[in-house]
């Protein structure tokens, strides 16, 4: 589906600061890319800024990424308690920061939105998708976003409908598009079949 | 050269009804026997006298209707009418384009009187009679785009065009086949089209951008699209679909003639002077399935398009449940004789 995110690989870049957004399985990308970085890490890290979170999955490699020794390390229990730093930092954000997201889509997608209302230029950002598949779905009906679906259908924790999960994905929402699947016959809504870990 | 228009509804008792002069005038989409995707575009120039071609935008029996339709979705749902901060001087180039081609295709109608910057629009059908000063949004109701596509038949989108690509970002959709402005705003070209199958794997959206991109202003461009609709229902939104999908299983053998419509989109493109942008206004015509079989070419020819297209198709235009009481309905008023090409009726 076209209007689905490309995702690459975390590689380090000359930059004025060097902010990471990561949950989950994502630590890890961050982990990698201060290895490549060789003798150049400890200079990155004395302009970083590490923003992290467990996974959807309760994958926590926290204290792998703190251990790295960033100027500054935050740990948010989710990305809604990690929202307000995250604004406020790109808020103040100097020309030529980089940014680095790395783990589940919802988060990248999230975070990237934020971005961009920053107004940062969008080659700034690198994307790196690691971990959990599960989506974040948006009800076309009531427009509630449901977070961490790991079934289709699945039924939409606002209004209740059972909602079929499409791969149209709205980089403004950060969300997958979500339709009612038994609106043309009321009832008939198939098994939920798990499509996303 | 007064005319009527229709008191009808689109929704609970559906009462639209085209009235044999719409019928004859109906814009039936297909150019011949099949149907298959393409870019199909063509300059859009006055077409012959009567038809919904010879004016830039066409104003038919059903105007006042949809305009109040139009109110009534808007009052349920706002999200339906969205524009991105940038995209308020395209709106101003569309109300202009808009204003200007309804004072010199409808004269009786409409009139813009300009003095400078301050303008006065009067449209007799709805009632409005409103001084403003352009480019100025405060003298408005509304803003520019929402003001004059309250006004005017058939969805409209704006796009914005940079790092060669086009970027829907504004528009007033009410009377769409299914796809949700709310969720699409924002998207670039290729995303927005992302569910539409096959047209990608044919190239069709790639050459489709390409032309637009070199899209010159005052050379609009046109093509057509349709779907199947069961009761001339206009807002066939994603949002609303669990109102509207029950209707689909309504369907049966006895009813096709009077409850399948046959929903056509007439889409022209604009460039806009100002903003660069280009306006794309979606402008929908039904015809009820009995109506259509008075024309015998088109009741031939629409039997063998439904019959023989891709079942993929069919369900993205979402009629394959009942896609086969249809072409069995349709297939009364097909004798087997040749037709000609082209789409007038013969």
């Amino acid at each position: 589906m076209r209007s689905r995110p490309v995702y690459g690989e975390l590689t380090p870049r000359p930059g004025s600061g060097h902010l990471f957004v990561a949950d989950g399985e994502g630590a890890e990308a961050i982990l990698d890319l201060f290895q490549k970085a060789g003798a150049q890490a400890s200079s990155l890290l004395e302009k970083s800024h590490i923003i992290y979170m467990p996974g959807p999955n309760g994958t926590d490699f926290g204290a792998r990424l703190e251990a790295l020794g960033a100027a500054q390390y935050h740990r948010s229990p989710s990305f809604a308690s990690a929202q307000s730093r995250l604004k406020k930092v790109l808020a103040d954000a100097h020309m030529g920061l980089q940014i680095y997201l790395a783990g589940t889509e919802g988060l990248m997608g999230q975070a990237q939105r934020d971005v961009i209302e920053a107004g940062l230029p969008h080659e700034a950002v690198q994307t790196e998708h690691r971990g959990s598949t599960v989506r974040r779905v948006q009800c076309v009906h009531c427009k509630g976003i449901t977070e961490n679906v790991r079934t289709d259908p699945i039924k939409c924790s606002h209004c209740g409908l059972h909602l079929f999960v499409r791969d149209h994905y709205s980089r403004r929402l950060a969300a997958f598009q979500g339709v009612n699947i038994d609106a043309e016959d009321p009832g008939q809504v198939p098994a939920a079949v798990e499509r996303f870990k | 050269m007064g005319m009527e228009f229709n008191k009808e509804t689109f929704r609970k008792d559906f009462t639209f009804k085209n009235s044999a002069k719409a019928i004859k005038r109906f814009p039936f989409p297909f150019y011949e026997d099949s149907y298959m995707y393409s870019v199909n575009m063509e300059p859009h120039v006055p077409g012959p006298k009567g038809s919904v071609f010879e004016p830039m935008f066409d104003v038919d029996e059903h105007y006042v209707a949809e305009m109040q339709d139009r109110a009534m979705v808007l009052a349920e749902d706002p999200l339906r009418c969205q524009s991105l901060p940038h995209m308020t001087l395209a709106g101003w180039d569309l109300l202009e384009l808009i204003m200007e081609s309804k004072a010199r295709d409808y004269p009786e109608w409409f009139e813009l009187h300009k003095d400078g910057h301050n303008w006065h629009w009067i449209n007799r059908p709805l009632g409005i009679d409103q001084k403003f000063t352009f480019l100025d949004e405060s003298t408005l109701p509304y803003g520019p785009m929402e003001y004059i596509t309250r006004q005017s038949q058939g969805d409209f989108t704006l796009q914005d065009q940079r790092d060669d690509n086009l970027w829907i970002e504004a528009g007033m959709v009410t009377t769409q086949a299914d796809w949700s402005l709310d969720f699409d705003i924002g998207m670039s070209f290729h995303e927005w089209h992302a569910p539409v199958p096959r047209a990608h794997e044919l190239g069709v959206f790639d050459r489709a951008l390409k032309f637009l991109l070199k899209l010159q202003h005052g050379a609009p461009v046109r093509r057509f699209n349709w779907t199947l609709t069961v009761d001339p229902l206009l807002d066939t939104s994603p949002e609303n679909y669990p109102k509207w999908g029950p209707m689909r299983a309504d369907i049966s053998p006895e009813n096709v003639g009077e409850r399948m419509y046959l929903r056509v989109e007439l889409q022209t493109l604009h460039r806009l002077p100002r903003s660069n942008a280009i306006a794309f206004p979606i402008r929908c015509y039904l015809i009820r399935f009995d109506d259509l079989v008075t024309v015998p070419k088109w009741g031939r020819r629409l039997h063998r398009v439904l019959r023989d297209i891709p079942e993929d198709l069919a369900t993205y235009k979402g009629f394959l449940r009942n896609r086969d009481s249809l072409v069995k309905w349709l297939s009364q008023y097909d004798d087997g004789a040749p037709t000609s090409t082209g789409w007038m009726a013969d």
